[in-house]
């Protein structure tokens, strides 16, 4: 009688699965894409709508364990199913309507009268050679105009990485069976096939030429497109990759925590103490001395250079730590 | 565009696949669109940035969440099969 059961069961499961799944999705999207259309009571709908996906959402798990019971309430189930279906098309759809709506009242692309040809950017493009010496304007702007911004930035990733270091390092120091288990499983390179004779050999001939790019793009971010930022990343993706190629063990003979915390405070308080006082005086601008020098010359720009060094030493860092610690839990 | 019609399928289809590496690499194809928009856009600086987060180090980053988390069975498979 239940071997009975449980295949009726089964072959309803299946069946309420693929009605689920299945070829009805198209039904009712193509039921759903008249609604937003109509569009006007969007706001009223998009008040309701959270709560019905939490019922939804809260309605789903029953259906996982509850398989048993979707004989005796296997109705509500599919109701909830349904409507938990069709409000998140629904959702969906009025979202991408509302952004839609949104874009359309944009000024078109290009035009000369948009509200962001100001004087601001007028005054940046006209004068930003002379104040700043730097011939890419781009940089000229981030990094000494707006290098509060960017201070910020590089202050974000820092955090960034300290979280990651706070969520995922697995600290050996407590030396006790549990953590040395915890670190063993946690370096998946155990699994892997080690000294990738390949791998090396592509290693070999590509991280010389990716780490000197990328120490290019920083050292010209004032000259041409790049900047720190970028130059730190292509950096930080050359590190990633001779350490896939060698193993933790080559690249902890230079690069350990504590050379990644040196550098990365290094770079943050440079960077904080050149700027500073701009920065307290309501980014009145400072002398700092430094000659701004001939525009196209390497060592021009005043303090650009040297900011720029900071940004991509804290972004390779910042990527590399974020690749070590997702693969060991530590550094 | 032409390139922005594939950056809206590239982006349709990383919702649509089943499969998460498969919609990892789209999201790395879409993240290359997208900085060859920004060279035709005449923002080097942007595409610089585009490509070397974007398409390289953020799919770095998925992949190992992804084999961290044990999505991808068909490659653990075959590594315990090769040793």
């Amino acid at each position: 009688m239940s071997r009975l059961r449980d295949d009726y069961e089964n072959s309803w499961w299946r069946r309420f699965q693929g009605w689920v799944d299945g070829e009805t999705d198209l039904l009712a999207e193509g039921m759903e894409i008249r609604v937003p259309g109509s569009g006007k009571e969007d706001p009223l709908g998009e008040g309701k709508k959270p709560d019905v996906q939490e019922q939804g959402r809260h309605s789903k798990p029953a259906a996982g364990p509850g398989r048993s019971r979707t004989v005796y309430n296997g109705r509500g189930i599919r109701y909830f199913r349904r409507f938990y279906q069709v409000m998140s098309v629904f959702l969906c759809l009025s979202i991408i309507f509302v952004l839609l709506w949104t874009v359309a009242y944009l000024p078109a692309f290009g035009n000369a009268g948009n509200p962001d040809n100001n004087e601001v950017s007028a005054r940046y493009i006209e004068r930003g050679l002379q104040e700043t010496g730097a011939v890419n304007i781009v940089t000229g702007m981030i990094l000494d105009y707006r290098a509060f911004d960017t201070f910020g930035e590089s202050c974000v990733l820092f955090i960034a990485s300290c979280c990651v270091l706070v969520l995922l390092r697995i600290d050996a120091a407590e030396g006790d069976e549990q953590a040395r288990k915890r670190l063993a499983e946690a370096n998946d390179r155990i699994f892997e096939p080690k000294n990738d004779i390949i791998l090396q050999k592509c290693a070999c001939i590509l991280v010389p030429l990716i780490l000197v790019f990328g120490i290019y793009i920083v050292l010209n971010g004032h000259l041409s497109p790049g900047g720190g930022f970028s130059g730190g990343a292509v950096l930080g993706s050359g590190l990633i990759l001779y350490l896939n190629a060698f193993g933790f063990g080559k690249t902890e003979r230079f690069f350990t925590e504590k050379v990644y915390r040196r550098m990365t405070l290094g770079a943050l308080t440079f960077y904080c103490l050149a700027k500073s006082y701009s920065f307290f005086t309501g980014a009145n601008h400072l002398e700092s001395g430094i000659p701004l020098g001939t525009p196209g010359a390497i060592l021009s720009s005043g303090l650009i250079l040297p900011l720029n060094i900071c940004v991509g030493l804290v972004v390779a860092c910042t990527m590399y730590a974020f690749y070590a610690l997702f693969r060991k839990g530590g550094m | 565009m032409i390139l922005l019609l594939s950056l809206v399928v590239c982006g349709v289809s990383v919702a649509f696949m089943k499969d998460l590496l498969t919609s990892i690499v789209i999201f790395m194809s879409y993240s290359l669109i997208m900085c060859v928009i920004w060279v035709l856009l005449q923002s080097p600086d942007l595409a610089i940035t585009e490509a070397a987060v974007g398409a390289g180090v953020t799919s770095i980053l998925f992949f190992v969440t992804l084999k961290k988390i044990r999505a991808i069975q068909k490659e653990g498979r075959h590594e315990q099969a090769e040793r």
